[in-house]
């Protein structure tokens, strides 16, 4: 039964040599065999690749040569670029697309000797709450499986939450690690901006999106952190500052943590059973001996403003290479160049995607830059002064990572706007560029309530410690949808 | 009406640097089509830029070297625009924080006046691909070798009020980057091609007519066809009553005409804005200072310098500093022989060769050290001028320096004044017939005599001593 199994105790079983890498990544393929057909995870599942791994990675354990990852599978967002596997995006644009390039994060895990088990569904180019953007199809919440596991990392957080895979990696532009996590039942944190390399990891918007962890709970996080992070010089966005062992403090106490609650995000957006689960994990930490106080964060109204204009208008230009020129869908018989572009990207571009393009574009025209792009970018600044005059007065914030629990699938797809709220509590985060976690805290009819922790910049190894202490007194973290136990 | 004519340039230079400005894939010319574009050059999905630093050093000597400002912040910007050979359906351009702003630079022009003309600003970006549309059979072929290349784009104000000014300031542009090493002035290769803004106005009115654009003129001969004939189709618009339509042209050398490409209202709205994926280019004082540190002396400087130093004239002085190799030449060979000697064997001989050859000075046969070697067997008279051009005829063909070839040639000028007195005595006893004649008035006749002398010394007499010699020996 390893799939009951955290990363960690996986780790050590490898080392006391109870298991095999192959043993354990045949046991987890064939739990992908057996469930991704209700949950439909997974876009691609590349078992003779994950067995290879596997085998070199027992290799290097038999050698003495293994670290605390190599042997322990994983899956990874169809959005990060592997080498010689289909790297699609979610998106019909690439489902021809088979990368000739791995990205930074895929490589330092593969050079950690962790096993791929494929790669996972996604909202289409990481555009979506829902996962119901996706090409290849919506994906189900193992909670519930009529309901969304939120997005777009949402396949990362399904096959988590179903174990199907241990861990897995996911993207955050406004919310796309901590709001599927929270619907899911899983621990996920977006790291600051800059902490890890986005080179290989298609941009969505490249001001905002941040690769990071899925997973069980703090502790494993901790362990894909500290293989991810660092400085890479293919990417000038990240930043040139030690990597610390983000298990270290992980056992320290939190007595005197001060806690800020936005009194912003605890208003009249968050449905009651939230607000009930969020109320006790407050106290919980309360109890624990942190200080709760009251801060407020003035501007956090203007963030889905903000990042729908920002997010966009990045996005607007980053999609511009899907062209059907070199790589990627290409109509069938063009009659020349514009009839190429035009139905190339109409045939190859989802809804969703179109419409993102068609904002960004138009806040990006002349007449409109200033009002639109140049307003956004002002606004920014606002909301990040905000976060930093907070953090003058406590070490965390903490609030809901989003306003209910995962709704049903079709529920919001003809209302975009509605769909865009299910991120009000997690895009500020990315447009100050901080660190966010979302951890485990409680049911609400049945369903998963995430509660949103955010750190101050390259803070990262505190709000591990913040959550690992939680998850030691509580075992919200360790449920697991009845169907795949 | 008498019509003005107005005139900026925006001058491409593309900067020599080993690899491209955003990817580390190589930047040299003549590649099998898309072997020189990796994964960055070609736009795949997740790939990033990355600054080569050496790019914005070389911008930096340019803002240097015109008096201009070397912007403390700059910004990358995307111009975004669809075309095939434009990988990312953006080019990284800098917009409105350009990295060089506002300097100057003196131009000369024919009739020997000065004039200066602003630089409005100079920015870093990056080439796009080739589009090849022979061949393909009624396809486009994409090369994407050259995306990526860095450009220095060089905007000037519109201060040149003809053709001719403008080939002037394209040309002082051209010996200044090529003298900075930042660029090889190859303009076949297109790594230095410009666009020309051009408008006319009544002579004496001050605000400027409509402009339109010449794109892409890559000759300094075709810069001033271009101009010209785009100069007469305004004014020939003008006075027939209608009016410049401001648009994108360009120049057909075949047919020795512009065209017009689009209209201002076909251009596109580019909807520049800040890359998110490049931090902005902080410069500091102390780099600037390292930089200004590696600057060569720029081409005005050595002029005046030549000029002081060498006591030579303006004409000379500003063909010997018109490339840097030269200048160095002339000045190696200065160092060790005269220099007057000097300038006027490399402006004469010496460059009418390598001009016949199509040779480089710096792929001289005759090295600057071998040209000294002979200057200075002129000066002491071992050689005369017209020995000098069959010792420097041999040198050229790699017969071996000055010296060598004299001592084996026995060209060595006969300067020993008792040996010409006595050649000269013969030739006076010899020739009695015409000593008396030339005695009783026919001063003609001296020519004679000197050609016998000459003839006898088998050309080798020093030529004014064999004069005075037999002068004095005639008239005694």
């Amino acid at each position: 039964m390893y799939h009951t199994k955290t990363l960690a105790e996986l780790s050590r079983l490898l080392q006391k040599r109870e298991t095999s890498s192959v043993e354990l990544t045949r046991a987890f393929l064939d739990r992908i065999s057996t469930h991704d057909k209700t949950l439909n995870s997974f876009i691609t599942v590349t078992a003779d690749q994950a067995l290879a791994q596997a085998k070199h990675a027992d290799a290097m354990i038999q050698r003495g040569e293994a670290g605390a990852l190599t042997g322990l599978p994983m899956a990874h967002k169809d959005i990060f670029c592997t080498l010689d596997v289909k790297t699609s995006c979610g998106s019909k644009m690439l489902d021809n697309f088979i990368s000739p390039y791995n990205a930074t994060v895929v490589e330092k895990l593969a050079a950690a000797g962790m096993v791929m088990l494929g790669k996972t569904n996604m909202d289409e180019f990481a555009m979506g709450s829902s996962n119901e953007t996706s090409f290849y199809g919506a994906v189900k919440n193992p909670w519930k499986i009529s309901a969304v596991p939120g997005g777009s990392s949402g396949g990362s957080a399904a096959a988590v939450a179903a174990r199907l895979a241990p861990i897995a990696t996911g993207t955050d532009t406004g919310g796309s690690i901590r709001q599927p996590a929270a619907l899911c039942n899983l621990t996920g944190l977006k790291p600051t901006y800059g902490r890890v390399s986005r080179y290989g990891m298609i941009a969505f918007a490249s001001s905002l999106d941040q690769a990071g962890p899925m997973a069980q709970n703090a502790e494993d996080c901790a362990m894909m952190l500290n293989a991810i992070s660092g400085f890479d010089e293919r990417d000038s966005t990240s930043l040139d500052k030690p990597v610390p062992d983000y298990g270290a403090d992980l056992n320290r106490d939190i007595k005197g943590l001060k806690i800020g609650l936005p009194k912003e995000f605890f208003g009249d957006g968050m449905a009651p059973g939230v607000r009930e689960v969020i109320n006790k994990a407050i106290e919980q930490y309360r109890s624990m001996g942190a200080e709760i106080i009251e801060i407020s964060l003035p501007n956090s109204h203007l963030s889905v403003p903000v990042y729908y204009v920002v997010a966009p208008a990045e996005c607007s230009s980053n999609l511009s290479r899907f062209d059907g020129v070199r790589f990627g869908y290409r109509c069938k018989d063009p009659q020349d160049l514009q009839d190429l572009y035009k139905r190339s990207r109409g045939e190859g571009f989802g809804a969703e995607v179109k419409r993102r393009i068609m904002i960004g574009t138009y806040a990006l025209s002349a007449g409109y830059y200033d009002a639109y792009y140049v307003k956004a970018q002002q606004l920014r600044r606002m909301i990040s002064d905000d976060f930093e005059n907070a953090f003058k007065q406590v070490d965390v914030i903490m609030g809901p990572t989003a306003p209910d629990t995962a709704f049903n699938i079709g529920e919001k797809t003809s209302d975009p706007v509605a769909m865009y709220l299910s991120d009000i509590y997690t895009i500020a985060v990315n447009l100050a560029g901080l660190p966010g976690m979302s951890i485990p805290a409680g049911f609400s009819n049945n369903m998963p309530v995430g509660l949103q922790l955010i750190g101050n910049y390259f803070d990262e190894a505190r709000l591990l410690n913040v959550a690992h202490q939680y998850q030691l007194a509580t075992d919200w973290h360790k449920q697991i949808p009845e169907k795949f136990i | 009406m008498e019509w003005e004519t107005v005139i900026g340039l925006e001058i491409h230079a593309q900067l020599s640097t080993r690899s491209k400005i955003f990817s580390g894939a190589a930047t040299a010319y003549g590649a099998e089509p898309n072997t020189q574009a990796c994964a960055v050059d070609l736009g795949l999905p997740g790939v990033l830029p990355v600054l080569n630093k050496e790019v914005v050093r070389m911008a930096a000597m340019f803002g240097l070297a015109t008096g201009s400002t070397v912007a403390k912040r700059s910004v990358f910007d995307r111009k975004n625009y669809f075309y095939p050979d434009l990988p990312k359906g953006y080019q990284i351009s800098q917009l409105a924080l350009p990295i060089v702003q506002r300097g100057k630079i003196t131009i000369e022009l024919e009739d020997g006046s000065r004039k200066t003309i602003g630089i409005t600003r100079a920015h870093l970006e990056e080439d796009a691909g080739k589009s090849l549309h022979e061949d393909f059979h009624g396809m486009t072929g994409i090369d994407l070798n050259r995306a990526g290349t860095p450009l220095l784009e060089i905007v000037s104000e519109p201060d040149m009020r003809s053709a001719k000014e403008a080939v002037a300031y394209m040309k002082k542009i051209h010996e200044l980057v090529r003298y900075l090493g930042i660029c090889d002035g190859n303009m076949q290769e297109g790594s230095f091609r410009c666009d020309a803004n051009v408008s006319i106005r009544p002579k004496g009115r001050e605000k400027f007519g409509t402009r339109t654009e010449l794109k892409n003129i890559n000759s300094f001969r075709y810069v001033e066809r271009a101009i010209n004939i785009e100069v007469e189709r305004q004014i020939d618009v003008l006075e027939s009553g209608k009016e410049v339509v401001q648009e994108t042209r360009l120049y057909d050398a075949d047919r020795d005409e512009t065209r017009s490409m689009r209209s201002k209202e076909e251009a596109n709205d580019y909807r520049y804005f800040p890359d998110p994926d490049l931090l902005p280019v902080e410069i500091t004082e102390a780099f600037i200072n390292q930089v200004k540190e590696t600057l060569p002396e720029l081409p005005d400087a050595k002029r005046s310098r030549f000029i002081s130093q060498f006591a030579l004239s303006e004409y000379d002085a500003g063909i010997l500093t018109g490339s840097r190799d030269l200048a160095n030449y002339f000045e190696t060979v200065a160092k060790t022989a005269d220099a007057k000697l000097a300038a006027n064997w490399i402006i004469g001989d010496v460059s009418a060769r390598l001009n016949k050859e199509d040779k480089d000075i710096s792929a001289s046969p005759v090295n600057a050290g071998m040209l000294a070697g002979m200057i200075n067997r002129i000066s002491d008279n071992t050689l005369s001028g017209k020995l000098a051009k069959e010792v420097f005829d041999a040198m050229w063909n790699g017969e071996g320096d000055a010296d060598a070839i004299i001592e084996k040639r026995g060209l060595k000028q006969i300067t020993d004044s008792s040996a010409i007195e006595s050649l000269i005595d013969e030739i006076i006893a010899a020739n009695p017939a015409q000593v008396a004649e030339y005695r009783s008035g026919k001063d003609k006749l001296f020519g004679f005599f000197v050609g016998l002398a000459m003839k006898a010394s088998k050309g080798k007499a020093n030529p004014a001593q064999l004069n005075d010699i037999l002068k004095k020996k005639l008239s005694a």
